[in-house]
């Protein structure tokens, strides 16, 4: 489902004398559907990097990601926005949100992206808020006020509402009591028994046992120092 | 399917100053374009240019009509090209006194875009006057009164209003939360992005505002003197700006 090849990937930052930062040279792994994995390493190994490449958000020098089959190191834009649509799911460890929609609306947006009627959205919409402990009487707030455990669970629910064959994790366990913990660990296990492929980054070294079948460590794709 | 917009070699000068140089592009149904950049980078040369305002020196703008299929809108005779600008295409000016007739009630100013369209019941231009004015959030008791006694951000919702009202499939938008205050820019933000899902709209928002973007745009297009020099996904061309410029522009935001 999967499939990343001799990835490469440096930053060049031209306001601060042209300076080339090389990050990532030759990463390689591959995932089949109901896979997950675990993207180790230490702090600026370049996880977040990796994860940002296979969402389409960072670009990357060389090699390919194949998300199914379109390859989106090269897929032009409209081409990764379907497929983001449909296909491939990131939760963040930030919401970012348009000011004053409410949380309802925020959760059940993927879902009316894909074409669901209104009213089916939002119940399963109500589903996963519940399940995440949300307090009902704030679904109809916008979540750019809430404490941050509470938003982070209210991307969690908006990433899990459509089911993505290919899903990009980053800290999802991160700052969360044990109860809402353990219900967000059960739904990447769901979502793995649907089919999906994950790939996640987990601080926390229980959830990684728990919900990944491997590991990949990131700091084998330092680049060697010239 | 059809791109709705497709852009090719587009140029503009003013003597010899470049307005805009080579710029080609496809919009897509559905689809939001930002086009980003400093003011003078010729963001709002090529906006104008696309929707029939500047003639360009040379290029083609080939628009998807309901009726006829792509045709090169440049080419097009005048009147067609005024109709377009009355069903097809909407056009939000900066300056809502742009867009608006001051002088006549907000009501007359939605229910005239009706009118040049064919509508001529009274009952139910002014019904579908409330509708869209309900939309955007003016209390329909303000339908009589004339935008000169509006806010600002009041006087920009009825521009949308009164463009949307003609169910157009391209909207041109030049800074539309330009010198609004940050809470009435977010109000108008959601409604512009429920307003494009619902009604399928595609639109082309020219900023120099990032967040704006952020928000509303599914691609971004940086221009610089004239020519674009970097395009891509919005997240993409914001998170990992590939420009020596582009880089200068996200880096020089504020964070708050």
């Amino acid at each position: 489902m999967i499939h990343v090849e001799d990835l490469r990937k440096s930053f060049t930052l031209h306001n601060q004398g042209a300076a080339v930062i090389p990050v990532i040279e030759g990463a390689g792994f591959v995932l089949a559907p109901g896979e997950c994995v675990a993207l180790t390493g230490e702090s600026g190994a370049g996880k977040s990097t990796v994860m940002r490449i296979l969402y389409g958000n960072y670009l990357a020098q060389g090699g390919s990601v194949w998300i199914g089959e379109v390859d989106i190191t090269q897929a032009e834009p409209r081409d990764i926005l379907q497929l983001r649509r449909e296909v491939l799911g990131y939760v963040s460890q930030f919401l970012r949100v348009v000011p004053r929609v409410p949380t309802l609306d925020v959760v059940s947006e993927p879902l009316l992206n894909v074409g669901w009627g209104e009213a089916d959205a939002q119940a399963r919409a109500r589903e996963l808020l519940e399940r995440l402990r949300i307090p009902e009487r704030l679904w109809s707030l916008s979540p750019t006020t809430f404490s941050g455990g509470e938003q982070q669970r209210v991307n969690i629910a908006r990433g899990f509402a459509h089911f993505y064959p290919a899903l990009l994790l980053d800290e999802p366990t991160a700052s969360l009591d044990a109860t809402n913990r353990e219900t967000v660990l059960t739904l990447i296990e769901e979502a793995k028994a649907e089919g999906a492929a994950i790939v996640g980054i987990f601080h926390d070294q229980e959830a990684r046992a728990r919900v990944a079948d491997r590991e990949v460590d990131v700091s084998t794709f330092a680049p060697v120092a010239a | 399917m059809t791109p709705l917009l497709a852009v090719r070699d587009l140029n503009k000068t003013y003597g010899r100053h470049v307005g805009c140089a080579d710029v080609s592009f496809t919009l897509w149904p559905g689809e939001v374009l930002g086009i980003v950049g400093e003011s003078g980078s010729g963001k709002s040369t090529l906006l104008n240019c696309l929707a029939g305002h500047l003639p360009p020196d040379t290029g083609e703008v080939v628009f998807d009509t309901r009726a006829d299929g792509p045709r090169d809108v440049l080419r097009m005779s005048e009147p067609e090209r005024r109709m377009l600008g009355r069903t097809d295409w909407a056009f939000v000016h900066q300056n809502p006194r742009d867009g608006l007739r001051m002088r006549v009630s907000a009501g007359g100013n939605v229910g005239e875009r009706l009118m040049a369209v064919g509508a001529r019941h009274y009952g139910e231009i002014r019904d579908q006057a409330l509708d869209w004015l309900d939309r955007v959030e003016i209390a329909g008791t303000r339908i009589d009164d004339r935008p000169a006694a509006f806010s600002g951000g009041m006087q920009q919702r009825l521009q949308i209003a009164r463009n949307l009202v003609t169910g157009p499939r391209l909207i041109f938008m030049d800074e539309p939360t330009g010198g609004l205050d940050v809470s009435v820019q977010a109000r108008l933000l959601d409604l512009l992005r429920g307003l494009v899902r619902q009604m399928g709209l595609s639109a082309i928002v020219v900023t120099h505002d990032l967040a704006v973007v952020r928000l509303l745009a599914d691609r971004l297009m940086v221009m610089k003197d004239g020519h674009v020099i970097e395009t891509g996904l919005t997240d993409q061309v914001l998170d990992d700006p590939q420009a020596p410029y582009t880089q200068l522009l996200v880096s020089s935001v504020l964070q708050v």
